[in-house]
């Protein structure tokens, strides 16, 4: 009988909603369980670092690692499991694009350590104990991974085959990268497994999308009464979908909620967020310098709203520490 | 890095009238700081905001853009949309912890290739006082930290080779 392909998945920094995500395959996960051979997921089977490591290399056919890297432990395992697997897959919008772990670049990581573990209001730590790397005590060491300094995708950190897009990638989505595994039709090396168009494709309302936007005022959604069936952009919201890569089907927009990029952008773009703010921004009806600033003002914070997914993976990458 | 550092300034001019007035300090023989990278666009409203973000990666210490008075554009609003965008874009840089005197924006007509020597000068004045922004190299400097993992699980995995042997 022939081995079944091997399939692995791990996580980083991340919420654990890419593993659920998994599970949302509901009764066709037999399926995938019927033709593969899952040799490691650490949040739903009993496997060992170990195990990983007395595999040959490349002996793994399929890795979806889902999250951001933060820490020197992602990293190894990053490099792991590269070594171990043909394709290296990067799952979801934080091991694509950095996610919403990547916010974090906006901040050093003295700020974050001070904050979490001596300033956050439901911290209660007068000795201002941090978590160290090294503890010794009876003999016995305990360590710690390393906090980086930098949130990084999965491919700063090791080479990636192929990306899974979404906060989370849909059932849908995962179900046709797993085909396209096991039958071997696969994109060119480097692909995101998802349609190569703006959402505004899929999107419902999209008939309502005017041809020339004018914003004469930023809305934030929790504090308008919007239209259910008109384009978000026509209503004055902050919508990214036109900047973004459908695929999800505009799942967010059938809930009634404008699109915040979770898909990253198109192959045509390098830098979704920069890309978003030109658009978002170029359709501001006023004229006058005053004008201008007083409806951009309504977009608070550029750098969360246009890089709510993307920071990491931006052309900046994080802030310039000043100095 | 042994010479001395001189600031790099990307500038996006206009076709009809920044880039003109470049052209014309130039028959005019004004002086001028030679520290711009001039790269010509039709329009300002050509200057999509990754291309100034970009040029920051590569390793621009500053970015100027130039392009016609309100009103003047050939292409009727063009650098109204590159006006807007900038505005944006100057708070997205400042908060991504980019000085703001290393972008700017600027009106400069045809005719006024006098206009275009102040500003050019004053603004490598202004980045020279804030010193090199070197974004690339510290995309080097940050990754450091994990060179010296995989110097250390490569160390690692050659103490255990003989198991895969």
């Amino acid at each position: 009988m022939p081995e079944k392909p091997k399939i692995a998945f791990y996580w980083c920094a991340s919420c654990g909603g890419c593993e659920e995500s998994v599970v949302d395959l509901a009764e066709n996960i037999l399926d995938v369980v019927a033709a593969v051979d899952i040799v490691f997921w650490p949040v739903a089977m009993d496997f060992k670092v170990s195990d990983v490591e007395a595999m040959p290399d490349g002996s793994i056919a399929a890795t979806m690692i889902n999250g951001a890297i933060r820490t020197s432990e992602q990293e190894e395992m990053a490099r792991l499991l590269r070594r171990k697997s043909k394709y290296l897959i990067a799952y979801g919008a934080c091991a694509q694009l950095g996610g919403l772990p990547a916010l974090a670049n906006q901040f050093p990581r003295e700020q974050i350590m001070k904050f979490v573990y001596e300033e956050s209001p439901t911290v209660d730590n007068p000795a201002r104990i941090r978590p160290q790397t090294k503890f010794a005590e009876d003999g016995r060491v305990a360590t710690l991974p390393e906090f980086r300094n930098v949130v990084r995708t999965l491919d700063q950190v090791v080479e990636v085959d192929y990306y899974l897009p979404g906060c989370a990638p849909t059932p849908k989505l995962l179900a046709k990268a797993v085909e396209a595994l096991l039958t071997g039709d696969l994109p060119p090396k480097g692909s995101v497994l998802a349609p190569d168009v703006a959402l505004c494709e899929e999107c419902p309302r999209k008939d309502s999308k005017p041809t020339e936007v004018a914003f004469k005022e930023f809305k934030r959604p929790h504090l308008t009464a919007l239209d259910p069936t008109l384009c978000f952009l026509a209503q004055g919201v902050v919508c990214m979908g036109v900047a973004t890569r459908g695929g999800c089907e505009a799942q967010c927009v059938r809930g009634h909620m404008p699109c915040t990029g979770c898909f990253g952008p198109t192959s045509r773009v390098r830098d979704q967020g920069a890309k978003v703010l030109s658009s978002l921004s170029a359709n501001v009806a006023a004229e006058d310098e005053h004008g201008i600033e007083k409806t951009l003002a309504g977009i608070p914070d550029p750098v969360g709203t246009f890089y709510r997914y993307g920071l990491a993976a931006s052309l900046l990458r994080r802030k310039v520490s000043l100095r | 890095m042994s010479e001395a550092w001189e600031p790099r300034i990307v500038a996006f001019f206009c076709n009809w009238c920044t880039y003109t007035a470049a052209d014309l300090a130039g028959v005019s023989r004004l002086k001028y700081a030679p520290n711009l990278r001039t790269i010509r666009v039709m329009c300002s409203g050509r200057v999509d905001p990754q291309f100034v973000l970009e040029a920051f990666a590569r390793g621009a210490d500053g970015v100027l853009i130039g392009g016609c008075h309100p009103g003047d554009c050939h292409y009727i609003s063009g650098n109204y949309k590159c006006l807007r965008r900038f505005k944006m874009l100057r708070r997205l840089v400042r908060d991504m912890g980019i000085e703001e005197g290393r972008l700017r924006l600027e009106w400069i007509a045809a005719s006024e290739g006098e206009k275009l020597k102040n500003v050019v000068n004053e603004m490598v004045a202004h980045v020279r006082a804030l010193g090199p922004l070197r974004l690339n190299q510290k995309f080097a400097e940050w990754d450091e930290e994990m060179n010296q993992l995989e110097h250390a699980v490569g160390e690692a995995q050659k103490a255990k080779e003989p198991v895969h042997a």
